[in-house]
């Protein structure tokens, strides 16, 4: 079987992210009104995996990823992202960490291409190199020819190709992912998803990837992570292109189960 | 046979024309009905009273033509917008110190609140106990009368701005200038404009009080002059000045606002 347990964490020194221990607690801790999101949580993913987080709504999985991403600090625990404190050394992580949101998030007062340089810009790239790249990933994302649209002249599948380009543009080694294919019909999300794996794998980008989907889980990572409230980890597995579709079945009702328990 | 060629959909050229044509009319309607008011109104009243608006209409020629007058409209024009200018710098500051801060916010706040009750004629005693340059007096009250509105519009538009946008720019860790420059600054100017809209009729109405008690030139002076005369044609050309101007400004503002907000889609239906 390919499919293994991934419960053994890797040494943190080489892992592209380690969460050591973490917890996380909004409002003070003990009082009435605080709320535990994340408890004593330890996950580590390896260099080029691409791990989907999966959970039901409310089990701390955007909690996590804000951690990862920087822009929430741990209440107790450790968080590394390439051996540094994301939150702390926030700035050490600009152009090395690119995140696609649940909704596009486009800036609606700059063009597709615009929106598409912005991390480029966040870099100093050279004005006419971060509009070549921009353009080069619009087109590689099917957009070719709307690099002047403004995100109000643009459907919701063709925006979040304009959110995944600007991720991409900046040629991060760590991708965040929080559901960004969710607010989208099936088909455009499935095609989206497919082209989405492609461009990962093919830049060898690690990547994290938050769903609530059991399908969208399976077809994205290489390693599925179950959380249940408040963020722990109810089951860990690993797989990859050669685990045939029996495998794959099997996951699929083990996650079901763990899902329902 | 049956004509099943559809109709295009799209008005033609005539039916454009016609509309603008109603628009302009709609609006211009009322003017012209003031002015024939007063225009009969003048062929019965004393001169003083309702001067024929063809007087007011000379006069404002004279006020374009002579130099020496249009230098009093000019520095009129030059005291609102660097009074506009000082509170807009000082309540943009004001207002981005306010947002980050919650001490300074509950600090300033009450004082801001405190400044709007005062009425521009007492900023216009106080300056001229306090300082001794007209200029600075007409400055100081032009920035005491506006700079609440511009804070406060600064501070609403700060608290305004979508979280999730600011953590996505956020998500890419720009400088400060840069977090300003992509982010802050585009999604605050939508309210900055309609600052600058509201201060312009406030500062067109207070400079002239200043002028009327402080100055010895400008648009309120000249005011005086003709309230001391008893001429209605010179005071309704001098109000005239602050009118046009006032439009003038009003109008590059919004097409300030129709260039800069091009992104907004527009609904083909209207609220």
């Amino acid at each position: 079987m390919t499919a293994a347990l991934a419960s053994e964490n890797l040494a943190s020194a080489d892992a592209a992210i380690h969460l050591g221990n973490v917890s996380k607690v909004f409002g003070k801790e003990g009082a009435d009104g605080s709320y535990r999101a994340v408890d004593r949580l330890n996950l580590d993913v390896a260099r080029g995996q691409m791990l989907a987080i999966l959970g039901k709504t409310g089990c701390g999985k955007s909690t996590i990823f804000n951690m990862i991403a920087g822009l929430t600090e741990p209440t107790s625990g450790t968080v590394r992202v390439s051996g540094k404190n994301p939150f702390s050394d926030f700035d050490a992580f600009r152009g090395k960490m690119a995140i696609v949101f649940q909704s596009d998030r486009l800036l609606p007062w700059r063009t597709a291409i615009q929106n598409v340089q912005l991390g480029l810009e966040m870099l100093d790239a050279p004005p006419a190199d971060r509009k070549d790249t921009a353009r080069q990933w619009l087109i590689k994302l099917g957009l070719g020819g709307h690099e002047d649209d403004f995100p109000h002249a643009l459907s919701g599948g063709m925006r979040q190709r304009v959110s995944i380009a600007r991720a991409f543009a900046t040629n991060a080694d760590i991708l965040l992912c929080d559901e960004p294919f969710s607010a989208l019909d099936e088909s455009t999300a499935g095609k989206l998803r497919a082209e989405f794996v492609r461009l990962v794998k093919e830049n060898g980008k690690t990547a994290v990837f938050i769903t609530h989907s059991i399908s969208e889980a399976l077809e994205i990572g290489d390693r599925i992570v179950v959380l249940k409230r408040p963020a722990m980890i109810a089951y860990d597995v690993s797989f990859n292109t050669d685990t045939s579709a029996e495998e794959r079945t099997l996951i699929r009702g083990r996650i079901g189960e763990v899902l329902a328990a | 046979m049956t004509d099943t060629t559809h109709r295009s959909a799209s008005p033609s050229v005539a039916d454009v024309m016609l509309s603008a044509i109603k628009n302009v009319g709609t609006s211009v309607f009322p003017f012209v009905v003031v002015i024939l008011l007063w225009q009969f109104a003048s062929l019965f009243f004393p001169r003083f009273l309702f001067p024929s608006l063809i007087d007011v209409f000379w006069r404002c020629l004279d006020i374009f033509s002579s130099g020496a007058m249009f230098g009093d409209v000019m520095a009129t024009v030059l005291r609102i917008l660097a009074g506009l200018t000082g509170a807009f710098i000082v309540g943009g500051l004001l207002g981005l110190v306010m947002a980050r801060s919650k001490m300074i916010d509950n600090f300033l706040s009450p004082m801001l609140t405190l400044f709007q009750g005062i009425p521009a004629l007492s900023w216009v005693v106080f300056a001229i106990i306090w300082f001794h340059g007209v200029e600075f007096r007409i400055f100081f009250i032009m920035v005491m009368t506006t700079l609440p509105a511009f804070t406060f519009q600064v501070i609403g538009a700060l608290r305004g701005m979508s979280k999730d946008l600011t953590e996505m720019v956020f998500s890419f860790r720009p400088t400060r200038m840069k977090l300003f420059r992509v982010m802050i600054a585009p999604a605050i100017l939508p309210d900055i404009l309609t600052a600058w809209k509201v201060n312009l009729g406030n500062a067109a109405r207070v400079v002239v009080v200043a002028e009327l008690v402080g100055a010895t030139g400008g648009v309120g002076y000249q005011l005086l002059q003709q309230q001391q005369l008893f001429d209605m044609a010179g005071a309704l050309a001098w109000t005239l000045q602050l009118v046009f101007f006032v439009l003038l400004v009003q109008g590059a503002l919004t097409l300030i606002e129709t260039t800069a907000f091009r992104y907004r889609a527009v609904s083909e239906r209207a609220l």
